[in-house]
């Protein structure tokens, strides 16, 4: 079974249609609304108008009395007693004592048609007793903020803070103090970036049922049934093995779809209403207000550097809240990704997670890297400004390589950072020329990636074609690019490959969609899988040509001698195999579950001009290059098209994205039209470079594609328009406002 | 509220469905006559991916009412392709991996079609401009631009 799987590949590299393409331009695709099942109820939510608010009484019995409506819910009918994750989730699921953000929500109807369920929301009478709320992560903190939860802070925080402060980390190596010391020139500057949310097209939406013996079945738009599956049993009380969960087609997550939000109440509503199923689908307002967007941050970073641009020392502390919850925050990512782009000998990071009236965060593409990037790339533009040095090429010589202790400790294997950034240096873009208020900026943007929990099966068929059976909903092309590996491993066409995304009982746990592992972690375990199924062709072949296994070796799609004193006999076919193989020892199949190590570190650089109209502070982007390491680019269209789509929702968190609080502590900007994700309008091309640097602990060199790109516009933008007006925004989103105002203090001072 | 009946055509078919005067074209088209190809990303009209097109003019149809749609000719995704031949914009699409989540490709396929009816040579300009009302959280909207430069290319014959 030899075979150099480094290079000469007949389907890796190649851009065939995606197997889901047809269903998804016809219609015909269903996601998590488009389904519905005989005797469906609907549900709508009764949800917290305030932001922080006791809940004195809940009356449904005006509700309850509506033709039509057949179960409310309050958090009485869930069960006591939770601790821990599953505690918040509950929490989050439906408020119990108090209302702990606006959007929060407290009841929950299922009634025989959409419109009649959303007006018997509006007749559950909720009495609420006004709190004082606070929603700045830096308000919360400061001494006489509101508390949210007392008791909620771990053992890590210092003795005196506020307790809204429930964790602290710190980490490093070296002597930050020395590295200061050493350095030719020493800046210090504080950042602040809001929350975005992960503004997926497709609203929450599942049916469920749920019977009096607690089994269960949902459908459910998610990057993740299994976690689905095991939050909600958790929140309701009941044995995961109960529910049966079944992914929809899903209309875009990014990180913002792996937890629960409603779908517990879907079910509990069901068994509520007799078992009857249950769809409930979120509006827009409710999954801005009531779902996870990303943390706010406030930031410090201080860098050391010597007069030829080599670091010497950093120091970054970062407080970002997460909602109202412990664990939500991504500030230990943000701190790891923060200095992880760079060799420097002396780094200390310190961060505080910090509770905050606002929704419980979610995981948003690369958590945390965004925002710690923006403060760190900013800094590093500045001082190589100061002391006027090439950005890349100081980024060049500082940059992580093989062998280099990353600033968060493990010492990285094969990274193609140093590549990324010489395939940067070498694109024409860079010798583009820039004309009055124009900027160029660049920057570098880090993820992990991720392996995690896996569980795959294939099988042959009876005419030798293959079903490989998943459990990582595809978002982004994945079903295509696991097709591809398994043809390229088996020898067989892509179109012989069905790869399907299949429901909770049909494999071993997984994790989700997530932290760019579907086709690294998925696609191993199909290749390991197509192996082991491989293996049994080849004897069932050595059985037949009664010769030893060993002898027989598996190419282009059939087993054959393997070499001339193995005998002779014509090649085996997969097809052949397949039509024979209930006689010749039953079903054939491949398994592999792994929780996957070997994810190769990912590293992107963007270049970004900028042309910033002095008389409005609007900026309008004229070019965009994303580079980026891919490992190896499987289906290369879908890789360009996370690149592309990674950076246009970083551009949207760098110039205009936000979560706007009103004094009342709601949020003012709960559609669209007022929360303003980019337009076809508002971008334009988007040039990709995809960097091919194998990662060696995937069989195709495979590092994951999806979260690095969302990193580096942020800062980039800010270094551009530094470039185009001189005026550093340090406070995102820059909005035309901002950025005037800058121009203006800069003009002024 | 008693419910109304409307009899309109869609995709061709003669069709008839009641509805309450609150529920939107969109509602109907989904839960009464199981269209479920059109999306409903907003119901406020901001994200496009409910487009259909109203005798010929292309609207969101989460901003009209079910029984407005008595007596007009209502156009979806589900009546581009002719039986198995695609439309070329839907072919361009998948050629050109022009979507990725897919949720916003029914409204931005109506709303490319009815650009390309009214200029069968758009810039690209004008191609981002007309689609300005349709958001793809996915793509960057490089790879959509694109496919429908591509297929406006086929369609006039170039």
């Amino acid at each position: 079974m030899a075979k150099d799987e480094t290079q000469g590949f007949r389907l890796i590299g190649t851009r065939p249609d995606r197997p889901d393409g047809l269903d998804k331009v016809t219609g015909r695709a269903r996601y998590g609304a488009d389904i519905s099942a005989p005797g469906m109820l609907h549900a709508a939510v009764v949800r917290s108008p305030h932001a922080h608010a006791r809940i004195v009484k809940i009356d449904a019995s005006k509700a309850l009395a509506l033709p039509g409506v057949k179960a409310v819910i309050t958090r009485a009918d869930l069960p006591t007693g939770l601790t821990g994750e599953d505690w918040n989730l509950q929490e989050n699921t439906l408020a119990g004592e108090k209302a702990l953000y606006d959007g929060h929500a407290v009841a929950a109807v299922a009634a025989t048609t959409k419109l009649i369920a959303q007006d018997a929301a509006k007749l559950v009478e909720v009495t609420y007793e006004v709190l004082p709320h606070v929603t700045d992560v830096d308000a919360a903190m400061a001494a006489g903020a509101p508390v949210i939860r007392a008791g909620t802070a771990d053992h890590s925080v210092p003795e005196g803070m506020h307790p809204n402060v429930v964790k602290y980390i710190d980490f490093g190596h070296g002597d930050v103090e020395a590295g200061f010391a050493a350095a030719d020139l020493v800046r210090a500057q504080s950042y602040k970036t809001e929350a975005t949310h992960q503004g997926y097209i497709e609203p929450h939406a599942c049916m469920a049922q749920m019977g009096s013996d607690d089994r269960g079945e949902m459908w459910v738009c998610t990057q993740g049934h299994w976690y689905i599956r095991r939050m909600s049993a958790a929140v309701l009380g009941v044995d995961a093995s109960k529910l049966r969960v079944t992914p929809s087609e899903i209309g875009g997550g990014f990180g913002g779809k792996t937890t629960i939000f409603m779908e517990p109440l879907a079910l509990a509503l069901s068994k509520k209403a007799g078992g009857r199923p249950v769809k409930l689908v979120m509006s827009r307002s409710e999954v801005l207000r009531a779902t996870g967007p990303t943390a706010s941050a406030s930031m410090d970073v201080k860098l050391g550097m010597k007069k030829d641009g080599t670091l010497t020392a950093a120091k970054v502390m970062f407080r970002m809240q997460g909602g109202p919850y412990i664990g939500s925050s991504p500030v230990g990512e943000a701190l790891s990704c923060a200095l992880a782009c760079y060799d420097v000998p002396n780094v200390m990071h310190e961060g505080y997670e910090v509770l905050a009236n606002r929704p419980k965060a979610a995981a948003y593409r690369a958590p945390g890297s965004p925002m710690a990037a923006f403060a760190v790339e900013s800094l590093l533009d500045e001082m190589c400004r100061e002391l006027g040095l090439d950005p890349l090429k100081v980024r060049l010589k500082n940059a992580a390589r093989e062998g280099t202790k990353s600033s968060y400790g493990p010492t990285y294997n094969r990274i193609g950072l140093v590549e990324s950034l010489e395939a940067t240096m070498a694109h024409k873009n860079l010798l583009a020329p820039l004309g009055p208020n124009q900027g160029r900026g660049v920057a570098s943007g880090f993820w992990f990636n991720h392996g995690g929990e896996t569980s795959v099966s294939l099988a042959i068929g009876e005419d030798g074609t293959v079903t490989v059976s998943v459990g990582t909903p595809d978002i982004g092309g994945s079903r295509a690019s696991i097709a591809l590996m398994t043809g390229e491993c088996l020898g067989i066409p892509y179109e012989k490959v069905r790869v399907n995304v299949v429901e909770t009982g049909a494999l071993g746990v997984n994790e989700p969609t997530h932290g760019s592992r579907a086709t690294f972690a998925s696609g191993l375990a199909a290749v390991e899988a197509a192996r082991q199924a491989m293996a049994e062709m080849c004897r069932r072949a050595a059985a037949e040509w009664d010769i030893d296994p060993e002898a027989v070796e598996w190419r282009d799609g059939a087993a054959h001698p393997a070499g001339p004193n193995a005998g002779k006999f014509p090649p085996m076919s997969i097809a052949e195999i397949g039509a024979k193989m209930g006689g010749s020892g039953g079903p054939i199949s491949g398994h592999h579950e792994v929780t996957a190590g070997g994810f190769g570190a990912s590293f992107g650089v963007h270049v970004v001009d900028v042309e910033v109209d002095p008389e409005t502070g609007r900026t309008t982007v004229l070019r965009y290059l994303v580079v980026q390491d891919a490992g190896r680019a499987i289906h290369p269209a879908y890789v360009e098209g996370q690149y592309q789509g990674g950076a246009a929702q970083g551009i949207g968190w760098a110039l205009n994205e936000e979560y706007v609080y009103g004094a009342d502590g709601r949020l003012q900007n709960t559609v669209f039209l007022d929360y303003r994700i980019p337009v076809a309008s508002d971008l334009p091309m988007i040039d990709t470079v995809i960097v091919e640097v194998p990662n060696p602990g995937h069989p195709y060199g495979v590092r994951g594609v999806g979260e690095t790109g969302i990193t580096p516009p942020l800062p980039a933008l800010a270094n551009a328009i530094h470039a185009a007006t001189g005026a550093r925004l340090r406070s995102l989103p820059m909005s035309p406002p901002k950025v005037l105002a800058a121009i203006k203090a800069k003009a002024g001072g | 509220m008693s419910r109304i009946h409307v009899t309109t055509t869609v995709n061709g078919d003669a069709v008839e469905f009641l509805a309450d005067p609150r529920d939107s074209l969109l509602d109907c088209l989904r839960d009464q006559l199981n269209l479920t190809g059109s999306k409903e990303g907003c119901g406020t009209g901001d994200c496009g991916a409910c487009s259909v097109t109203v005798d010929g003019t292309l609207v969101c149809s989460c901003l009209v009412l079910g029984v407005e749609a008595e007596g007009k000719r209502i156009e979806t995704v589900e009546g581009m392709a002719k039986g198995n031949d695609l439309h070329p914009l839907q072919r361009k699409f998948i050629e050109h991996a022009a979507l990725q989540c897919g949720f916003c490709t029914p409204g931005i396929l109506v709303a490319a079609k009815a650009l390309l009816a009214e200029n069968p040579d758009p810039s690209e300009s004008e191609i981002r401009f007309w689609l300005a009302g349709n958001l793809c959280r996915c793509t960057g909207y490089d790879k959509i631009i694109h496919a429908v430069q591509d297929a406006a290319a086929e369609m006039r014959g170039a």
